[in-house]
């Protein structure tokens, strides 16, 4: 099967356009034509046409940027469409599908009826289609590009036989220009002047060497749900239902094991309003005794107004779980990580933190602070200067000279040095742009003062001022 | 009578203590042993430091959470209490707990077998925790590393009042407990 406007045939079936129709893409610094529709072909335009001079040939085109992007998911939901006509369905390409019917001709009324049956549907859709049918890949490719489902392949052109373009022009100059030319020719000087792609592919689309078609597996689906002939309201009845749903959930990812990371509970009323309870968890997880309680918060905040009808549940993000042996070791992390969810679910699982330790002299940068649900504590702590037990940004006291203060007012309060411990010089890392470290270095001291708190401060000589800047034991 | 520490300190487990002083995130830093959650609120701007804790415990096995006001603090103190996951709590606080608040977080320090420190300004203490401590840092002329604290409680359901001027020693990471300036032979400075 191929579709050869793919791409226009998907944005046309949004928002159809009764005139040319074109999408563009940006490539080697002009806009292209990518894919345009037949109106467009028919006043002359084509592929590859740069589309200033196809707004000259056609003022009233109207087209659109491509989305190559867009493109392939919609090729892979026609993928799935495809598998009701066989159970072997691969991509050919971006813009084509290759069926194996094999056995499965007979259940549509035989060949025919099954090519009748793929126009009719895909024209209904509004999609342009090619089909060709072969016993070999290559010779349904053939047909499909080239010609109509039953053309004999020696009739078709060389080009069918999917070889580069240089490759068909030099072909053609020797004066082979259908498939049957080169089937009689002499192999042995041709494979020496075009090398073996040209022979492998003429065997393949004749048959001689198999190419075998590669499904494409359904990638898992990790969702139940479940439709309630009476619309409930009670939470216990929503636990009930969503600890229900749950089990055949939880033993799909067990069986491949994966763990649920974020999951996501809808509820459907009886108005067909939907509301949605999303639980991040702090680690994978498939234990539906486990997830169940983490529910409960977020199922209690839900309004049932007239009714529940319908509940589904989705693990929307999943991670590999490998099954791990159970001890006492592995029962105390499960429960910090289900507090962590827990809380997590209140504030918000990024602000559940950890400090992790960071390369750099500066020490507000000494420690990286990360979401504890995606990291892993780390040792390697070291310090080879006392530091400060809390800190704070930096507060202008008025003092001046390069030492210490004897007496300075810091939060409203008269403080006297009993001793200063320093110079300690930290110059700003210059390769990262910190506007708080402007001033220039700094020359730390550890001021002890006789009131007790013994404080941290700094000096910057290059724009003389005193900061104090944290707090020790 | 002077009453010795170690009848006070480590905290009674399962209960909720409240610290307030200068000296007060120090406190709740030596007090904590094993696993912490440190609960502080997500607006304030002064960040504790893993630099400034290691001397005084291992920074890994700290947990942080930001909560965006104290009604989520509280929220979340309570939940960690009561789960018991971690052995220590300590959640800070900026304005003063009714009887309610003070008495649930008690409650679920109870139920979790968690001991809970909860740093408070001062005077906004509330009549539901176990004891009340004040520390302060204390200024010693003599030793250049000191981290010479006064500790004192201020509230105590479950035993009598004392003071005591503390020392954490960094190499055998323990408290010694040191008289004040004026009790100690030939010191003529007066008490700290």
């Amino acid at each position: 099967m191929w579709f050869p406007r793919l791409a226009s045939d998907r944005v046309l079936r949004a928002r159809p356009v009764d005139g040319p129709f074109a999408l563009t893409l940006k490539a080697d610094n002009t806009e292209r034509i990518y894919c345009l529709n037949r109106a467009a072909e028919r006043v002359g335009l084509s592929r590859g046409m740069s589309f200033a001079d196809a707004r000259a040939f056609c003022p009233d085109l109207i087209s659109q940027p491509a989305r190559p992007d867009l493109d392939a998911p919609f090729l892979a939901v026609l993928r799935r469409w495809a598998t009701r006509y066989c159970p072997w369905v691969g991509y050919e390409g971006a813009d084509g599908l290759v069926l194996d019917v094999t056995g499965a001709v007979h259940l549509f009324g035989g060949e025919p009826g099954m090519l009748a049956d793929m126009h009719a549907r895909c024209a209904r859709a509004g999609l342009e289609l090619r089909l060709g049918l072969g016993e070999t890949r290559g010779a349904a490719w053939a047909r499909a590009h080239f010609g109509n489902p039953h053309s004999p392949l020696t009739e078709l052109p060389v080009a069918a036989l999917r070889i580069e373009d240089r490759m068909v022009t030099a072909l053609q100059r020797l004066g082979l220009r259908r498939i049957g030319d080169l089937a009689t020719a002499v192999r042995a000087p041709l494979a020496r002047r075009f090398g073996p792609e040209l022979m492998l592919r003429l065997d393949q689309a004749l048959g001689h060497v198999s190419e075998p078609i590669s499904p494409e597996g359904e990638p898992p689906h990790y969702a139940t749900r479940m439709s309630l002939p009476e619309p409930i309201g009670l939470t216990e009845d929503v636990m009930g239902v969503t600890a229900r749903l749950l089990i055949p959930l939880c033993d799909k990812l067990k069986a491949q094991e994966m763990g649920a990371r974020r999951l996501c509970l809808t509820l459907r009323r009886v108005d067909q309003g939907r509301q949605q309870v999303e639980l991040r968890l702090a680690a994978p997880m498939h234990d539906p005794n486990r997830i169940l309680p983490l529910f409960v918060r977020g199922v209690g905040e839900v309004a049932a107004g007239f009714g529940i009808d319908q509940i589904r549940i989705e693990a929307t993000l999943v991670e590999p779980l490998p099954a791990q042996q159970i001890g006492s070791r592995h029962s105390s992390p499960d429960q910090l990580n289900d507090l962590i969810t827990r809380i997590g679910t209140r504030i918000g699982l990024e602000n559940v933190q950890r400090f992790l330790p960071a390369d750099s002299h500066i020490p507000e940068r000494a420690f990286s602070i990360a979401p504890a649900a995606y990291s892993t504590p780390e040792r390697g702590w070291s310090v080879r200067r006392s530091r400060p037990l809390c800190l704070f940004p930096p507060e202008s006291i008025s003092a001046s000279g390069s030492q210490p203060p004897a007496q300075f007012r810091w939060r409203r309060m008269r403080l006297t040095t009993g001793r200063a411990t320093g110079p300690e010089r930290i110059a700003p890392e210059w390769w990262l742009p910190d506007d708080k470290w402007r001033s220039g270095v700094r020359d730390y001291w550890k001021v002890d003062t006789r009131e007790g708190r013994r404080l941290w401060l700094f000096y910057t000589p290059q724009n003389p001022g005193w900061f104090v800047q944290g707090e020790f034991t | 009578m002077r009453v010795a520490l170690h009848t006070l300190f480590p905290l009674r487990p399962a209960r909720v203590h409240e610290v307030c002083g200068a000296g007060a995130l120090g406190f709740a830093a030596i007090a904590a042993r094993g696993p912490v959650l440190w609960i502080r609120e997500a607006w304030l701007s002064d960040t504790l430091t893993p630099q400034g804790l290691l001397p005084l415990f291992d920074p890994s096995q700290l947990l942080l959470a930001r909560p965006k006001d104290q009604m989520d603090a509280l929220a979340v103190a309570e939940e960690a209490l009561k789960d018991g996951a971690l052995p220590y709590v300590v959640l800070e606080i900026t304005r003063p707990l009714d009887l309610r608040e003070g008495r649930r977080v008690q409650l679920a320090a109870k139920a979790g077998g968690t001991t809970g420190v909860c740093i408070i300004p001062e005077n906004m203490g509330s009549n539901a925790s176990e004891t009340r401590w004040r520390a302060t840092p204390v200024f010693e002329p003599e030793r250049q590393d000191s981290t010479l604290m006064r500790w004192e409680t201020i509230k105590n359901k479950s035993g009598t009042l004392g003071v005591w001027h503390v020392r954490w020693n960094q190499q055998t990471s323990r408290l010694d407990v040191v008289s004040p300036v004026g009790e100690r032979p030939g010191s003529s400075g007066t008490s700290g």
